[in-house]
C-alpha cells in the first residue's frame, strides 16, 4: 500500500496551464528548469517551498487551458506528491494519467486549507487530513485509467503492442 | 434513438454501428498534429519505446508556429529536433518558413482536414475544426506520441450540448461573440468533458471563419469538441482544397442531448471577455472606461482573411491611438498573400500597425508583443489568464476584430459604432 503524508498548498478554481507553467519557459521541457518555475504566477515562491511528498489542493476545473504536458511534468518534477481538486479540465486530465502525477478529484477539496498535512492512500482513494481529522473520499479512479496506471502508463501499452503487431516501415 | 454528429463519427472510426455516450473506445485517428512546444515531448516519446516510424506519413502533421520564427536558442532547439524527425520521417505536412502558419488556420486551408475526419492534436485548439463537421480535440504530446505509433487513440464518447442561435446577428456581431457569450453563460467549465453542438439560423448565417472561430473556443469552456453541421458553405470552402474525400455527417432529429441552449441571436450585442477568464464577459455598452495600450489582431481564432477584411473596414482612413501599439498577424502565407492583393495591409500600415509574420507570437506571450507590468491589451485571441500575454500583472481584453480595431483607435474598449 502507498501511503504517505505532505503539505497541502492551497490555490482557488479554474487553476489554469499559464498559472502552472508560464509560456515564457516552454522553450523547455526539461523537468528541473520546468519545476523550478511551477505555479510561478499563482504563487512565485512556490517552487521555493514545496518539498518532495506535498499535496496540491485546488478547486474546480484545475488545469484548464493549454494542451501543454509541461504543466503536469513541472508539479510532479517539483515533488508534489499528487494534486487533489474538485475537478480537472479533461486534456490536464489524460496528461496526467498519461505521464504518471496521480490526481484525486475530491468534492471535499475544499475542507482541505493551505498548511495542512495531509495523508492519500491511493488503494483506498483516501484523503486523511491530518490537521483537522477528517478522512475525505475521492472519486474512484475509472477502471481503464487504473489499467492504463498498472501497465506503467500510455506508452508502457503502446510498447506491448507494437511488439505484437511488429509493424515494419 | 438517433446519434448526434459527435456520436456518428466517433462510432465510423471505432469500426461500430453506434456508440453512446460515456463508452470508452479505441478509435483510428485520421490526422496527428504537433507543434513546436509540444512535439518535441512527443517524439521523446515515440523514440523511448522504440517505435521506428509513424503510422502513415500523409498523417502525421507537424507545425513550428508558437514561438516562431524562433525567438531565442531554446526555441531553435525545439524546432531543430521536430525538423530533423519530420525529415527523418519523411512526413508529408511539414511546414516552415514561408511555408509555416498558425496551424489551426493552415490545416484547413490546405485541406488537410476534412468533413468527416477524427483529429487529435497536442494543441488545445485542435478543436477549431470541428467547424468542419469532423471530430478534433486536443490531447498531451504523450497522446501525440501514442497516436503517432499506432494511429489510434482512446477517447470517452462524450454527452452532447446543444446551443441553438435563433434569428440574425446584429451589426458587427460575429462567431467571437456567440461564443464568448456562451462561455459567459456557461462558465470555463460548463462543457467540462462535452461536445458542444452549434446550429441555428445564426450558425448557418455565419462564414466558415466565423464558424471556426466558435470551434475554436469549445475549448475555453471545457468542451471536448466543438462541431457544426455541413451545409453548401462547407462544401464550397472544402471544394477545391480537400486532400481526401469528405464524408458528411448530421446529427439525427431523435438524437440525445444532456442539455439544450437557446439564444436569440438578435440580442447578443459585440462581447468582450474582462480578465482573467474568458467567462468574465461584458456587452461592448457596459465595458466602462477600459485605457488599452495595446490591440492585437490575429491569432487561430480570429486571423483569418476575413477577419482582417473586418478590422481593415474599421481602421480604413483612421489612424490607431499614439498610445496603442497595433499589431496585425496575418495567419498564414496565404491569408497574409490575400491581405496584401486586397490592399489591406495598406490600410493597417496608414492606421500606425505592426504587422507580424504567421505566427502564434504574443497569443501566448510567447514573442512580438509582450506587455510590461500594469499594461493592457485587446486581443482577438483566446485566453486572458493572468500572465497570457507577458508580465503577470498585465491584462488582456478578448474581443472581435471590429471591437479590436475600433479599441485601437479610440485608445479604450470601444465598438466600431462608439467612433
Amino acid at each position: 500500500m502507498e501511503s504517505d503524508k505532505g503539505k497541502a498548498f492551497r490555490f482557488g478554481d479554474d487553476v489554469d496551464t499559464d498559472l502552472i507553467i508560464a509560456a515564457r519557459y516552454l522553450n523547455t521541457s526539461d523537468p528541473a528548469v520546468l519545476a523550478s518555475h511551477c505555479m510561478e504566477d499563482a504563487d512565485p515562491s512556490f517552487a521555493g517551498k514545496v518539498r518532495a511528498g506535498d499535496v496540491i489542493v485546488a478547486g474546480k476545473n484545475f488545469g484548464c487551458g493549454s494542451s501543454r504536458e509541461h504543466a503536469p511534468i513541472a508539479i510532479k518534477a517539483a515533488g508534489v506528491r499528487c494534486v487533489i481538486a474538485k475537478s480537472f479540465a479533461r486534456i490536464f486530465f489524460r496528461n496526467a494519467f498519461n505521464m504518471g502525477l496521480p490526481i484525486l478529484e475530491c468534492p471535499d477539496a475544499d475542507e482541505i486549507a493551505d498548511g495542512h498535512e495531509v495523508e492519500v492512500d491511493f488503494d483506498r482513494g483516501e484523503i486523511r487530513n491530518l490537521t483537522t481529522g477528517k478522512v475525505h473520499q475521492a472519486m474512484p479512479i475509472p477502471p481503464f485509467m487504473q489499467e492504463l496506471v498498472a501497465a506503467g502508463g500510455l506508452m508502457a501499452h503502446v510498447k506491448k503492442k507494437l511488439a505484437e503487431s511488429s509493424p515494419s516501415c | 434513438m438517433g446519434m448526434t454528429i459527435t456520436e456518428k463519427i466517433l462510432a465510423a472510426h471505432a469500426g461500430k454501428k453506434r456508440v453512446v455516450p460515456g463508452e470508452l473506445i479505441t478509435a483510428r485517428v485520421d490526422v496527428a498534429l504537433g507543434n513546436d512546444i509540444t512535439a518535441p515531448i512527443a517524439i521523446d516519446e515515440f523514440t523511448a519505446i522504440g517505435a521506428k516510424c509513424v503510422f502513415d506519413r500523409d498523417r502525421v502533421v507537424l507545425v513550428p508556429d508558437h514561438f516562431t520564427p524562433n525567438k531565442d536558442i531554446l526555441s531553435a532547439m525545439q524546432v531543430k529536433k521536430v525538423r530533423e524527425f519530420a525529415k527523418a520521417q519523411g512526413l508529408t505536412h511539414w511546414y516552415e518558413g514561408g511555408e509555416a502558419g498558425v496551424e489551426h488556420v493552415l490545416l484547413p486551408e490546405k485541406g488537410i482536414v476534412v468533413p468527416g475526419d477524427l483529429v487529435i492534436g497536442a494543441d488545445s485548439h485542435t478543436c477549431t475544426y470541428g467547424a468542419l463537421g469532423a471530430f478534433a480535440t486536443g490531447v498531451g504530446s504523450t497522446d501525440l506520441a501514442a497516436a503517432m505509433a499506432t494511429g489510434e487513440v482512446w477517447l470517452k464518447v462524450p454527452e452532447t450540448l446543444k446551443f441553438v442561435f435563433h434569428g440574425k446577428l446584429a451589426p458587427w456581431v460575429e462567431g467571437k461573440d456567440l461564443i464568448l457569450h456562451i462561455i459567459g453563460d456557461i462558465g470555463v467549465d460548463g462543457a467540462l468533458y462535452m461536445a458542444m453542438e452549434f446550429t441555428g439560423e445564426a450558425i448557418e448565417a455565419l462564414s466558415m471563419a466565423g464558424r471556426f472561430t466558435m470551434a475554436n473556443m469549445a475549448i475555453e469552456a471545457g468542451g471536448k469538441n466543438g462541431i457544426c453541421t455541413p451545409d453548401e458553405k462547407t462544401r464550397e470552402y472544402v471544394k477545391n482544397r480537400a486532400l481526401r474525400k469528405p464524408v458528411y455527417y448530421a446529427s439525427d432529429p431523435d438524437a440525445a442531448y444532456a442539455r439544450i441552449i437557446e439564444y436569440d441571436a438578435a440580442k447578443i450585442e459585440p462581447t468582450v471577455a474582462f480578465p482573467h477568464l474568458p467567462e468574465n464577459t461584458r456587452p461592448i455598452s457596459q465595458v466602462g472606461d477600459v485605457t488599452i495600450h495595446q490591440a492585437v489582431i490575429g491569432s487561430c481564432t480570429n486571423g483569418r482573411i476575413e477577419d482582417l477584411r473586418t478590422a481593415a473596414s474599421v481602421l480604413k482612413g483612421r489612424k490607431a491611438h499614439p498610445d496603442v501599439r497595433l499589431i496585425v498577424i496575418p495567419t498564414t502565407p496565404a491569408v497574409y498573400r490575400q491581405a496584401m492583393d486586397e490592399g489591406l495591409l495598406a490600410t493597417f500600415l496608414d492606421a500606425g500597425a505592426v504587422i507580424g509574420p504567421p505566427t502564434c507570437g504574443p497569443c501566448l506571450g510567447g514573442h512580438m508583443g509582450i506587455l510590461a507590468e500594469g499594461e493592457r491589451a485587446v486581443a482577438t485571441t483566446n485566453r486572458n489568464f493572468v500572465g497570457r500575454m507577458g508580465h503577470p500583472k498585465s491584462e488582456v481584453y478578448l474581443a472581435n476584430p471590429a471591437v479590436a480595431a475600433a479599441s485601437a483607435v479610440a485608445g479604450k474598449l470601444a465598438g466600431p459604432e462608439d467612433l
